[in-house]
């Protein structure tokens, strides 16, 4: 009882800081980096689904990314549409891919499927990057300046960033439905011990694969989200192995397989990526990921629980010596 | 004439590429794990290659020597202090340490040694030969057979000797193998030796006939995944097997559609296996 009215406090101090933050921070910088913190939280938060309550470890997640980055500019450049008709498309070939994915993968160990996410991912990453229809190796451009308001094209941040924040609280919200039904059970029981949960009659293929084809949806409309903001995408940014590491690494690091994990994640991790990016400039981003590799190794070793195993431990420790003192 | 030649180089690569793979299928045989790092081993071993012939000096034969004994160590000490601590962990745990190992060996190398492509001095193995009508550099020729010999000794070794037998009941029965005065942390140690210094004489095998750069880690490391795919899970025959016939795919449809989709038909190739025989060609299930 205590522990609930806990959370939802947190909960409803973490959604107020949300709502409230673009209006306190007003510089064009901060809330930029607030819409990138949002779609890190996003990203993470769908990889999650399937790599944290499932405990299928997705190493390819961008693949999912790229698609829904892809469809909007695609149906833009081909008839001229507004990006945003795109998602469902992206959403339906995100979904698509996950069967294809899925169907072989599920039936064997968790380690085929990730080696199979890896080599997907790639595989699309190259065939992108030669397929003049999508623009090969230099990509696609989105609508330069909007034609109307439908193409979604905004000089402020401000209309992202709400938009952002009402797709992860539609996520968030779906996976905090999921918990507490009878799906959630079957993840968490499949996470623990597959042919345990098998034998007391768990349908494990199917909720596998019903867990991935949602964690695609979702991903893919991440995607879709960061290409309408930034109204380009190449191979590299869409299906790159950056892509799907920082899905990884911003989950597991809050806490693969739990609510808030990845929002905690990203907020630890979007401050840090900005400032290394901001102190090292350009060289930056090849230190930021041997950074992320360090830490994903640390958290691999010592704590795979992400901090939100962390945080019990310690503070009760903080909280006795603060007294004993 | 082309094509012969076209298969030749194929086949040579192939010999190198079953070298490495066959480390990576031996950690699946010993202890059902993967090693996303891998291809960074074989990344790795080249370096170590080029650190050994632009510092001390010395032939082929010094530097490959010095790759295999340096990714051993690597190997060795990795398993003693992330792997062995990882392995009776949650999946999570066992594919996040390989996989964030491979990004931070990756980047540091890019940091360290520059993205730009680099190759050997030109070694004794400089210059070709023409054999039975075709020309083939030298150092692809050496360094072709020499895989193959090591990949054969390495299956001879596990399937033909007191260590390999040690290592194979570590693999079948880990409490059993302990009964029989057999340690088990020490023999996973020296699988991971083997699998790390096989991917580092690979590595500088490689390196003699081709240039690299940071990011081929990366590419090696799925190139084994369907090597070990093909030929099944966990055996060093297979892995010989398969590694020529993915060598001898890439070259092929390297020559017929372009360079750009060798790597597309190999990894098309990972995913229908999953779909028609997960298990391998050669594998149990």
């Amino acid at each position: 009882m205590r522990q609930t009215f806990g959370l939802r406090a947190i909960a409803l101090l973490l959604a107020a800081g949300l709502l409230l933050y673009p209006v306190v921070f007003t510089d064009p910088f901060y809330r930029d980096v607030g819409v990138t913190f949002l779609l890190a939280a996003i990203s993470a938060s769908a990889w999650n689904i399937v790599g944290g309550y499932a405990g299928q470890v997705s190493v390819g997640h961008s693949m999912f990314f790229g698609l829904g980055a892809y469809a909007p500019l695609l149906v833009y450049n081909l008839w001229g549409w507004p990006p945003i008709a795109g998602v469902p498309f992206g959403i339906a070939l995100a979904i698509s891919l996950a069967l294809v994915i899925g169907m072989p993968t599920f039936r064997l160990t968790g380690h085929y499927f990730s080696m199979a996410t890896l080599a997907v991912a790639e595989l699309i990453r190259i065939f992108a990057g030669t397929w003049g229809l999508v623009g090969a190796a230099i990509g696609l451009q989105g609508p330069a300046t909007g034609r109307a308001w439908w193409d979604l094209t905004f000089r402020s941040e401000l209309p992202y960033y709400y938009i952002f924040l009402g797709v992860l609280a539609l996520l968030l919200a779906t996976t905090a439905i999921i918990e507490n039904r009878r799906f959630g059970f079957y993840l968490r029981a499949i996470k623990a011990s597959e042919r345990a949960a098998r034998n007391l009659g768990v349908p494990a293929r199917r909720i596998k694969m019903m867990a991935l084809a949602l964690s695609a949806a979702f991903t893919s409309v991440a995607g879709s989200l960061y290409v309408v903001k930034t109204g380009f995408i190449d191979p590299d940014s869409g299906f790159g192995i950056l892509v799907s590491v920082q899905m990884v690494i911003v989950a597991a690091l809050g806490g693969a397989g739990t609510l808030l994990g990845p929002l905690v994640g990203a907020l630890i991790l979007v401050p840090l990526q900005t400032a290394t990016n901001t102190w090292f400039g350009g060289s930056g981003s090849g230190l930021t990921y041997i950074l992320y590799g360090g830490i994903i190794v640390l958290i691999a070793r010592f704590e795979p629980g992400g901090l939100s195993e962390l945080w019990p431990r310690l503070l009760p420790r903080l909280w006795k010596r603060a007294h004993a003192a | 004439m082309v094509g012969v030649q076209v298969i030749v180089g194929g086949l040579l690569l192939g010999a190198i590429y079953a070298l490495f793979s066959s480390g990576l299928t031996l950690i699946w045989g010993m202890m059902n794990f993967i090693n996303f790092a891998h291809g960074e081993f074989v990344m790795l071993g080249m370096y170590v290659a080029l650190l050994v012939v632009t510092w001390l000096g010395g032939g082929p034969a010094v530097f490959a020597v010095a790759a295999a004994a340096a990714l051993f160590a690597l190997g060795v000490g990795l398993y003693s202090s992330l792997i062995r601590h990882v392995i009776r962990g949650p999946l999570l745990a066992q594919i996040l340490s390989t996989f964030g190992l491979a990004l931070l060996l990756r980047y540091t190398a890019f940091l360290v040694f520059s993205a730009n492509f680099v190759s050997l001095p030109p070694t004794a193995l400089a210059g070709t030969i023409k054999v039975a009508g075709i020309f083939l550099p030298v150092a692809q020729l050496v360094a072709g057979a020499a895989a193959l010999i090591l990949t054969i000794a390495l299956h001879i070794l596990l399937t033909r000797t007191t260590v390999g037998s040690k290592l194979l009941a570590v693999a079948e029965d880990r409490a059993a193998a302990m009964l029989m005065g057999i340690r088990p942390d020490h023999m996973q140690a020296l699988a991971w030796g083997l699998s790390a210094g096989a991917a580092g004489i690979a590595g500088a095998l490689m390196a003699t006939a081709y240039p690299w750069s940071p990011s081929v880690g990366e590419t090696f490391s799925l190139i084994a995944f369907v090597v070990v795919a093909l030929g099944g899970f966990g055996s060093v025959l297979g892995s010989l097997y398969a590694g020529l016939i993915v060598g001898l795919i890439q070259a092929v449809s390297a020559f017929w559609l372009g360079a750009i989709y060798k790597d597309i038909v190999v990894y098309g190739l990972f995913v229908v296996l999953l779909w028609l025989r997960p298990q391998g060609l050669m594998g149990r299930t």
